[in-house]
């Protein structure tokens, strides 16, 4: 083996494609981290070098917004009923003579295809709200001859497991649609062309003759053989277009197309509940330079091509169902792109490129996709942290998270899944799924196991508060207790879905674009962080008395005297905030997972903190029953009464340890408190972020906003067409918002008004 | 939630927007004197963090209570009163700043002490920025100058950055504002930082009817300019937002009317200042 990846073996082929690129170990194994390396030309200067939209470009994007707005008015544009995979649909085109990129999910944009492989429920459902009628056909596959996901979840699933779900102590179980959240490395089709990555695949394959077949090496044959059969409908849907990507991309604008092709495949086979792109930019800078350095191609062109990939990226359209959007929000996709980082040896990954992908903020204006995260550190060249803030405070559309702490847990390559999932590119998944509601458990704890809100016996059965006053040793053991069985129930939940969704709606073209047998982690969620916080201290140092309802259900508490609030950076209850987390991780990893994923979990709930509050009753830090929780592990609403530094201290308390999968919090500036001129905004937003994260931080959403403006939107929807927030980890659209999220979004604290 | 900072607590105390209320009134007289003489203990009506707009970087502001001015525009009436101020011993409020020390840094900031008036607490203001620019942090002060003799040289030789609020150059026009007629020691102290070439920054809230007068402002600009250590002049644009205080408190609230300037009316006041050779924002 050693001599054989050790001899160069490159086509002919191969050697045009990367005539110009310095060799190493990347052009004998697939290894595009080791490329990246290799070639990077980081760039230390500023933004004065970047092109304007072009006429082309604003054409395209015109057609768009005229569609945008008929979709808006219809919730969905259009559906085709053919069951979507990678081949199923007839190339479609925006503008066809215009296109630079092309490939679309089906015929026509915004046109959503089926994926019923996840669940045909939510097909069904979907289908029937929007005013389709089903198509026979397809309605007899998957009820007669195709079982789906969401069919098999069901026939597993315990009755704890249904109880929890129904009373909303686990929400958002990945069981009815696309589990997501797995980022194939597109960047491999680009480099090496499908046929290598075939190649590569069957190699993988055959090193598993040898192997007894197992349960898990049959799993693993078939899986291979499905990652190769898609790789083969890959090449086959380029070639629909027009191309041919067997081989490696020879240019700027083919590196780009043959990316996009690969994630195209991915969201024509899978409606996950995030699709995101990876580490795209840097990347990609690397056949621009070449390009540029060439002479064949301009600013102004290199410009306009990474505009055309991003349009495609933002019209990236699901069929999904109006809970789901009550739950997430908008239409979100989460096509998250991660820009920016510092290598291993210590030189910035930011290059021209980090700064195209955000120039598309300017000239297509602000939108929630895709996904624009800075992964920030403050080692990254000045130049780039201020544009970066220039471009949070023009357009609350970016989202910053740790370079240091992801890099020292994933190494220099990873990019985020969804809102801030880190994951090493093309070596990495994560079964993802759901957030237990920690403030409600408080309460069943509270309660013996009975549901606040319908009186059901949910749990087990434990000894309830028995008297007036909650005991803080007391409360504090039940919870312990009633957290144990939470995540008990929890590890097996996720464990049927993701073995069910292995089975039925395996991920192939995504994962064909991963290493055999990559890491796999089991990304936990919770909700309720700073309610649960501020309620143990309110039980600490102050007095709450319960109220009981006729049947001793305690439905309500009095509290007396005064008691600190996370967000304070006041260490009396911020601890709290980090026992609850490293608590609850604990108790998640007592219970051994699916295909022995390691255990993480998140601290995130995009804008779902709305509907959680919605289903948990009063909680003894004063919030009222049906109350938003905070977003993610922000502190509650204008409990955080001493500004943003002492606010994200709080939060960067927070053990990055036993929350691999992501802290997250969203932060409101409002412009005049950030400072005078526009150059003191820049300047002192960078301050915010470089402090920050040069502590323990580790994501900062950044609104700069002031409430009056979302109060105008809220009244005048129509004058904001693109007013894009950021919301837990995710930015979106402000006026596609329930009523209910919009307020919640009003509510939050307002750092320097 | 707002509570005293006790010895054994945490410093508390909620955003200044916030009307506070006899948060040391049970303290008896002999401690409060005993308090003021040494700065052992300080009257704080609140503090708060990240702050931009307190002085240059993102800044640690507290604002302690008791003033000599009764300003007709003031925002935090609350703040006159020492009483309504939470008693923090120093050793606490330098607990609290220890713990955004290093922050502070990073961010180009430091602490700004602010108001009511600090120098009426001289003893416990001095030690307590004396106490942060140990820390290493850059400290400043924000003060109408009135008792600005009880620092000394060194003293005030020790903090960074005064930013000082002017409210009127005549002595009518400053009695019209802040019921004070005499504002020679306010003037005076300008000239005393510029003989010791101390950096300063100038503040003037524009008031609409009532701090607007052209031949103030120019005055002002004038007298500021000569002393040729003035960095940057900030206009505050007049805002409603303390209203409710004056409403709470029963004070007779003279601006209940007015509206804050227009955007035309700043940047007219902006230029006055200019004009005189100050860059003013």
């Amino acid at each position: 083996m050693l001599t054989q990846t050790l001899e160069p073996r490159t086509s002919p082929a191969e050697d045009a494609a990367w005539a110009g690129f310095r060799r190493s170990l990347w052009d004998r194994e697939v290894d595009v981290r080791d490329f990246i390396q290799q070639n990077v030309d980081p760039y230390y200067g500023d933004d004065r070098f970047l092109a304007g939209p072009t006429p082309r470009t604003q054409a395209i994007w015109a057609k768009l917004e005229a569609l945008f707005v008929e979709e808006r008015a219809k919730s969905v544009l259009d559906i085709s009923q053919i069951p979507s995979s990678i081949t199923a649909h007839d190339p479609g085109y925006i503008d066809r003579e215009n296109e630079i990129i092309v490939g679309l999910q089906t015929d026509a944009p915004l046109k959503r295809a089926i994926m019923p492989n996840g669940g045909f429920r939510l097909v069904l459902t979907a289908l029937q709200t929007y005013g389709y009628e089903p198509d026979p056909a397809v309605v007899e596959t998957f009820t007669k001859h195709r079982k789906t996901h969401n069919d098999a979840v069901f026939d597993a699933y315990t009755s704890d497991i249904r109880r929890c779900r129904s009373s909303h102590i686990l929400t958002g179980l990945p069981d009815a649609y696309g589990r997501g959240r797995i980022i194939g490395d597109y960047r491999r089709v680009t480099l090496y062309g499908v046929d290598r990555l075939i190649a590569r695949k069957k190699e993988e394959k055959a090193a598993l003759d040898d192997a007894w077949s197992t349960d898990e090496i049959i799993r693993d044959r078939e899986e291979l053989a499905e990652q190769i059969r898609a790789l083969g409908e890959l090449k086959e849907m380029a070639a629909k277009y027009g191309f041919d990507i067997s081989g490696p991309a020879k240019s700027a604008k083919e590196a780009v197309q043959w990316l996009y092709f690969g994630y195209l495949a991915g969201v024509k086979e899978q409606n996950g509940a995030a699709m995101s792109l990876g580490r795209t930019s840097t990347f990609l800078d690397i056949y621009f330079e070449r390009d540029l350095i060439n002479g064949v191609l301009t600013e102004e062109q290199a410009q306009e091509i990474v505009d055309d990939f991003v349009i495609k990226l933002r019209i990236v359209r699901f069929l999904r169902t109006p809970e789901y959007d009550d739950l997430f929000a908008g239409d979100p996709t989460w096509v998250t792109e991660s820009i920016g980082g510092v290598g291993d040896d210590g030189r910035p990954l930011v290059t021209k490129s980090s700064f195209r992908f955000l120039q598309t903020l300017y000239n297509l204006g602000p939108a929630p996709e895709p996904n624009l995260t800075i992964w920030y550190s403050p080692r990254l060249p000045e130049p780039f942290r201020r544009f970066a803030a220039k471009v949070a405070i023009d357009t609350s559309s970016l989202q910053f998270e740790s370079d240091e702490t992801m890099r020292r847990a994933w190494g220099d390559d990873g990019a985020i899944a969804c809102c801030v999932s880190p994951m090493a590119m093309g070596k990495q998944m994560q079964f993802f799924g759901a957030r237990a509601n920690l403030a409600k458990c408080l309460l069943y704890a509270i309660n013996g196991g009975r549901d606040e809100v319908s009186g059901e016996q949910i749990a087990p059965a434990f000894p309830a508060v028995s008297g007036d006053y909650l005991e803080f040793d007391d409360v504090l053991g039940k919870y312990e207790q009633m957290m144990d069985w939470l995540a008990g129930v929890y590890v097996s939940a996720m464990n049927v879905i993701h073995y069910m969704h292995d089975k039925y709606a395996y991920e192939r073209i995504e994962m064909a674009l991963h290493d055999y047998a990559p890491l796999r982690t089991m990304a936990f969620g919770i909700a309720g962080l700073s309610v649960v916080a501020d309620s143990l201290s309110a039980m600490r140092f102050a007095k709450v008395k319960v109220v009981r309802d006729e049947t001793g259900l305690i439905v309500d508490y009095e509290t007396e005297g005064e008691f600190p609030t996370f967000g304070n950076n006041d260490n009396r209850v911020d601890q709290f905030a980090s026992w609850l987390v490293s608590t609850f991780m604990r108790k998640l990893r007592k219970y051994p997972t699916y295909r022995n994923a390691q255990h993480t979990q998140s601290v995130l709930t995009i804008t779902s903190n709305v509907v959680y509050g919605k289903a948990t009753g009063n909680t003894p830090d004063g919030r009222r029953k049906g109350e938003p929780f905070a977003p993610g592990a922000n502190p509650m609403h204008g409990r955080d009464s001493h500004g943003i530094h002492a606010s994200a201290a709080s939060v960067a308390k927070i053990p990055y340890r036993d929350a691999a999968d992501g802290i997250s919090l969203t932060s409101t500036l409002v412009p005049s408190g950030l400072g005078n001129t526009e150059d003191d905004r820049i300047t002192n937003l960078t301050s915010i972020l470089d402090a920050f994260f040069g502590s323990t931080g580790y994501h900062m959403n950044v609104n700069v906003l002031n409430r009056e403006t979302l109060l105008d939107a809220m009244e005048h929807p129509e004058n904001y067409p693109s007013l894009t927030i950021r919301v837990s980890g995710y930015a979106v659209n402000f006026i596609r918002l329930t009523r209910d999220q919009q307020m919640d979004v009003i509510n939050r604290t307002f750092h320097g008004a | 939630m707002g509570g005293t900072g006790g010895a054994g607590g945490a410093l508390e105390g909620k955003s200044p927007y916030e009307l506070r209320l006899d948060q040391s009134a049970g303290l008896a007289e002999l401690d409060v004197r005993q308090a003021l003489a040494t700065g052992d203990v300080g009257f704080l009506h609140s503090f708060t963090t990240g702050s931009a707009v307190d002085g240059p970087g993102i800044r640690l502001v507290a604002w302690t209570t008791s003033c000599m001015f009764r300003c007709r525009f003031c925002h935090n009436p609350d703040t006159w009163t020492l009483a309504n101020g939470m008693a923090v011993p120093l050793d606490v409020a330098v607990d609290e700043l220890r713990k955004y020390a290093e922050g502070l840094k990073v961010m180009k900031g430091g602490f700004t002490l602010s108001g009511g008036e600090p120098l009426m607490q001289t003893r416990f203001a001095v030690r307590l920025l004396q106490a942060a620019k140990a820390l290493g942090v850059h400290t400043a002060i924000e003060t109408n100058g009135f008792y600005s003799e009880r620092l000394s040289d060194q003293e005030l030789g020790d903090i960074d950055l005064v930013i000082l609020d002017m409210k009127g150059f005549s002595p009518s026009q400053h009695k019209r504002v802040t019921g004070v007629e005499d504002n020679s020691r306010v003037l005076q102290f300008g000239r005393r930082l510029a003989d010791m070439k101390h950096k300063m920054w100038l503040r003037y809230v524009l008031v609409p009817g009532l701090t607007d007068v052209p031949e103030e402002m120019a005055r002002l600009a004038e007298y500021a300019a000569s002393l040729g250590i003035v960095e940057r002049v900030e206009i505050l644009p007049f805002h409603q937002m303390g209203r409710y205080k004056w409403e709470r408190l029963g004070l007779e609230y003279a601006l209940g009317e007015t509206q804050p300037p227009t955007a035309i009316a700043v940047a007219e006041a902006v230029g006055i200042f200019r004009a005189a050779g100050l860059e003013a924002w």
